[in-house]
């Protein structure tokens, strides 16, 4: 079964505040060197049939009018090697 | 014959039911409304709840958004029916793109409870002609994600024609833009905002005040005089 990825990240202009705390929080775990972290969403679709362009189409439709709110988000969408 | 005022229950609903007893104390007849149920049952306007419907998973309302409850509300309020949205109902009005922008994690991260000073800034909506503009009202305010923000643009038109209907007064609880706490559609039908209206409508519960009240006694007039 094919797997499709859809990577969902906030805009760079939005304040992401929980990167920010994540960011914040790595140099006391001595983690340093780490200049920003934004935090997003990332969904694995395992699709049934194969994946050609009318597939991936629906696809980014779903990823565009639902996982993602394109407001404040953008989202790619990109086909992983073979799942399983 | 009475106003119907429908107020829609999603799985996490938490404040469908005092949503309602608001609507009874204003003068109207609450009826309830089921996410799953396309059907309003001639409901003059209808109140999203606040709460945390599907869980807030995806995003804040995401999911109730495309409930088949929504899919009527969305019609009727398109045709000018009264909608008002309630903190997660806001969040729901917004992804339905009722209301335009989008809500985000507050900017520091702590789920807030308290009471809320706001000024109201449009008292031509259909949710606050009993308010006069300019008015300060205290209700509540408790939410997680109740940072407003929209584009530069959005913004502009929004504060232009003056749809911003309310704004954090003394202090901003979560980062919005121009301290920005509810807005309206351009035809003033749909109102959306995160403090809680619902909580302030009886001296004696909660924080005591009857500030919300005028909510629901102003969409009954909107409708008796339509």
């Amino acid at each position: 079964m094919a797997r499709v990825v859809v990577d969902v990240m906030l805009k760079p202009e939005i304040l992401d505040p929980q990167g920010q705390a994540v960011q914040r929080a790595l140099p006391r775990l001595g983690f340093t060197g780490i200049a920003d972290v934004r935090q997003g969403k990332r969904f694995e679709l395992d699709v049934e049939g194969p994946v050609d362009d009318a597939a991936l189409a629906r696809i980014r439709e779903a990823a565009e009018t639902f996982l993602a709110n394109t407001v404040i988000e953008d989202f790619t969408v990109r086909v992983e090697e073979a799942a399983k | 014959m009475t106003t119907r005022v429908g107020v829609v229950t999603f799985p996490g609903s938490l404040d469908d039911r005092d949503a309602q007893r608001a609507v009874r104390l204003a003068g109207a007849e609450p009826v309830a409304l089921w996410h799953r149920d396309k059907d309003l049952h001639q409901v003059d306007a209808v109140v999203l709840p606040g709460g945390f419907s599907y869980g807030d998973y995806l995003r804040a309302g995401a999911i109730s958004r495309f409930s088949p409850v929504m899919q009527s509300v969305i019609e009727q309020a398109k045709l000018g029916m009264p909608v008002l949205g309630i903190c997660n109902g806001f969040q729901v009005l917004t992804e339905s793109h009722l209301l335009p922008g989008a809500m985000l994690r507050n900017n520091h991260l702590h789920f807030i409870c308290r009471e809320q000073k706001l000024r109201v800034e449009n008292a031509g909506t259909a949710w606050t002609r009993d308010y006069a503009a300019g008015q300060e009202i205290r209700i509540p305010l408790k939410n997680m994600d109740g940072r407003y923000t929209a584009d530069a643009r959005t913004i502009d038109e929004l504060e232009a024609e003056g749809r911003v209907v309310f704004r954090y007064l003394d202090v901003n609880p979560n980062g919005s833009i121009n301290d920005i706490a509810g807005i309206t559609n351009a035809a003033g039908n749909v109102v959306g905002l995160m403090p809680h209206p619902e909580h302030a409508v009886e001296p004696l519960v909660g924080t005591g005040g009857t500030d919300g009240l005028g909510f629901f006694t102003s969409v009954l007039k909107q409708l008796v005089n339509a």
